[in-house]
């Protein structure tokens, strides 16, 4: 789950980390007084969670009433990549020498948190990690001792950090790994962390993302998650409903299965045989019937879908369930929306193809085939 | 022969009165595991499936002459329930409950470097040596006893590839399930290491996902280490970048790392075939025997 950066920013100066005056606006006139309140020049960042905001225009730099109208107006409303924009953040502009970059987060291959520090702030820190790995200075934490005082001072000195800010840039640091640590923190980042001529250490950027598996003992920023929600899409917010893990893509073939390795690989094979996946959507262990019609229906109300795929390989779920599933959500249409084409196997796929009213859907015996035949639908329908 | 589990483990199941972790002690005795005790804090005295119940792990181990653990705790919880079945001390602890806060699994992970105990998981259907024992809840009837190997982070996935095998012919030596989460406790190369030091075991398959670099390590280690054949499959060909798909660890990075293309070049210059469909892999298997 990853806060809005106007949340990110709240959470980090609540820390202790200098961070920007700013406001969050949801008009051009609550922008406006804002700006005006805060002092010119200021920033008006859009608040939607995609990167790159400010080459697509979702951020402005300006320095009276009328250029901060004019670009609250822009930016408000605007889409930005599918997003529509509702909220900004006005910002006071920091006048900056330069800007580093501070980041925490967890090296899956070592098992363990990583604290970073980079005198190559303001840009793309994974382009820099690729073009020169050098450039940032990484220091190991065991995480049954969490970060020793001396390993913020190392990163910061390997990194070459001027030393008249050294001190200023560890204590950041420290305090960014001692949130990431406290509140379950995936990635913490701040980028760049500008340094003032007066040599004052600001964080003008602000990414926390959480580990959604502990979320349960954040109910802080479960709130926030909640609060937040206002730039998610439809189909995102229903997929939230009824606890899906549910991604969308561009394609018009729907997938409906169990087992996130199951699901991708549905997906892969639509490719395969020449289809492009609408979405990815995993019911998860065990979905009884009432689960299975809320898939569906999941899916049925995305527009691009001109025909789903719904392949299960019971475990712990069972095809019996899976059946009375698909008969409840079809059942109360008339006419089927889009062509559903279904496969089970595993735990009862017999007792389910046995419930399975196949008036309503097209049944194949092996994934290979389920996959090409709803392919084959898709592609009727677009011709 | 076989690798981790075979009809002599001892086994407990930590959260055997909870709905899943009954009804799934029930389906493994039924497929022949020897579950002799469960152990959930304030049950002990209880009887389950006919197995008793003990307050802590120890007692269990002690009294029972166990080895193994499956823990089937809830997610708050089962960080916990793994810290406390290393401490007992076993030989091989697996961990099935998904969504462990990801730092709970750094310290568990931490704390299984201090021992010589296995931990395979979390987020994992389990392991099953076909005809002898299972541990967790794959579906034993779609196994079949025989010399192919499997290794796999995602359950359904290793379901399709074993039906497809069993159905021509092609039995299992062990089948392991290491789990979906970004941090596991047994990773690819240790299992392929089991594997290639198992004499019962002709070829290996391995099915990888985008996320990562396991995979590539695991190519690196193929290329050097294992005479044993390697068939491949990886899946998340068409996952876009910064979307978790389905599993915590199953995430393309914003730079691109962890993709599916890295990791089948990988698996590919090591020599390693890698099918584009299920039933490709098993036309590989078939061609590697």
């Amino acid at each position: 789950m990853r806060l809005h950066e106007y949340q990110a920013k709240q959470v980090f100066s609540d820390a202790g980390i200098p961070t920007p005056a700013s406001e969050l606006a949801g008009t051009v006139d609550e922008a406006v007084d804002a700006a005006e309140e805060i002092g010119y020049p200021v920033a008006i960042k859009a608040q939607v969670h995609v990167g790159g905001r400010g080459k697509a225009g979702g951020i402005k730099l300006v320095d009276d009433a009328e250029e901060a109208e004019e670009a609250a107006d822009d930016i408000l409303g605007m889409d930005l990549k599918g997003y529509t924009v509702d909220r900004v953040l006005v910002e006071e502009a920091v006048d900056f020498e330069n800007e580093l970059y501070v980041g925490v987060t967890m090296d899956r291959g070592e098992g363990k948190p990583v604290a970073m520090v980079s005198t190559r702030g303001g840009v793309n820190i994974e382009e820099v990690a690729e073009e020169d790995p050098d450039a940032i200075a990484r220091e190991h934490i065991d995480p049954a001792f969490g970060m020793h005082p001396y390993q913020a001072r190392k990163a910061v000195y390997d990194a070459g950090v001027d030393r008249e800010i050294a001190r200023d840039v560890a204590s950041v640091l420290t305090t960014l790994y001692q949130l990431w640590d406290d509140r379950d923190g995936a990635d913490a980042e701040i980028n760049p962390l500008m340094v003032t001529s007066d040599k004052d250490v600001i964080a003008a950027d602000a990414v926390f993302n959480v580990d959604e598996d502990a979320l349960f003992r954040q109910p802080e920023l479960q709130e926030m998650e909640e609060e937040g929600e206002f730039a998610e899409s439809e189909l995102e917010q229903k997929a939230d409903e009824y606890g899906f893990d549910y991604v969308r893509l561009s394609g018009n073939v729907g997938i409906i299965g169990n087992g996130a390795g199951l699901v991708m690989t549905t997906l892969d094979l639509v490719d395969y045989y020449g289809g492009e996946p609408a979405n990815f959507l995993d019911v998860g262990g065990g979905a009884k019937a009432d689960r299975i019609a809320n898939a569906l229906d999941m899916v049925f109300s995305d527009d691009n879908v001109d025909s789903v795929v719904f392949n299960i390989f019971g475990g712990i779920t069972r095809g019996d369930e899976v059946a009375k599933g698909i008969n409840q959500a079809l059942e109360q249409f008339d006419e089927i929306p889009k062509p559903v084409v279904v496969r089970l196997a595993g735990t009862n796929a017999t007792e389910g193809m046995e419930i399975l009213n196949e008036d309503l859907v097209t049944v194949e015996q092996t994934l290979e085939s389920a996959v090409q035949r709803a392919v084959d639908y898709a592609e009727e329908v677009e011709a | 022969m076989s690798v981790l589990v075979d009809e002599d483990s001892r086994v407990i199941v930590q959260g055997i009165t909870g709905g899943e972790g009954k009804f799934h002690t029930e389906q493994m005795m039924e497929y022949g595991t020897n579950v002799v005790a469960g152990a959930v804090p304030g049950k002990g005295g209880q009887e389950v499936a006919g197995v008793p119940v003990y307050d802590t792990v120890a007692e269990a181990a002690e009294a029972e002459d166990a080895d193994t653990s499956v823990v089937f705790v809830p997610p708050a919880f089962a960080g916990d329930a793994c810290f406390e079945a290393l401490d007992a001390p076993l030989d091989l602890v697996v961990a099935i409950t998904e969504g462990i806060p990801t730092q709970d699994m750094a310290r568990v992970k931490r704390a299984e470097g201090e021992t010589d105990t296995h931990l395979v998981g979390p987020n994992c259907p389990g392991l099953i040596t076909p005809g002898e024992a299972k541990l967790g809840i794959l579906p034993g009837n779609i196994f079949d006893a025989g010399r192919v190997g499997l290794v796999s982070r995602s359950g359904t996935l290793t379901y399709q590839v074993v039906d497809s095998l069993t159905q021509r012919g092609i039995g299992q030596s062990t089948a392991i399930g290491i789990g979906g989460d970004p941090i596991i406790g047994t990773s690819f190369i240790d299992a392929l290491s089991l594997f290639e030091d198992d004499p019962e075991t002709d070829a290996v398959v391995m099915c990888g996902e985008i996320g990562g670099e396991d995979e590539e390590q695991a190519a690196a280690f193929i290329d050097e280490n294992m005479s044993t054949p390697v068939a491949g499959f990886i899946a998340g060909r068409t996952a876009p970048p910064g979307k978790r798909m389905g599993h915590a660890g199953a995430i393309v990075s914003g730079s691109g790392t962890g993709t599916a293309q890295s990791k089948i070049d990988a698996l590919e210059s090591a020599g390693v075939p890698v099918g584009d469909t299920p039933e490709e892999v098993v036309d590989n298997v078939e061609d590697l025997l």
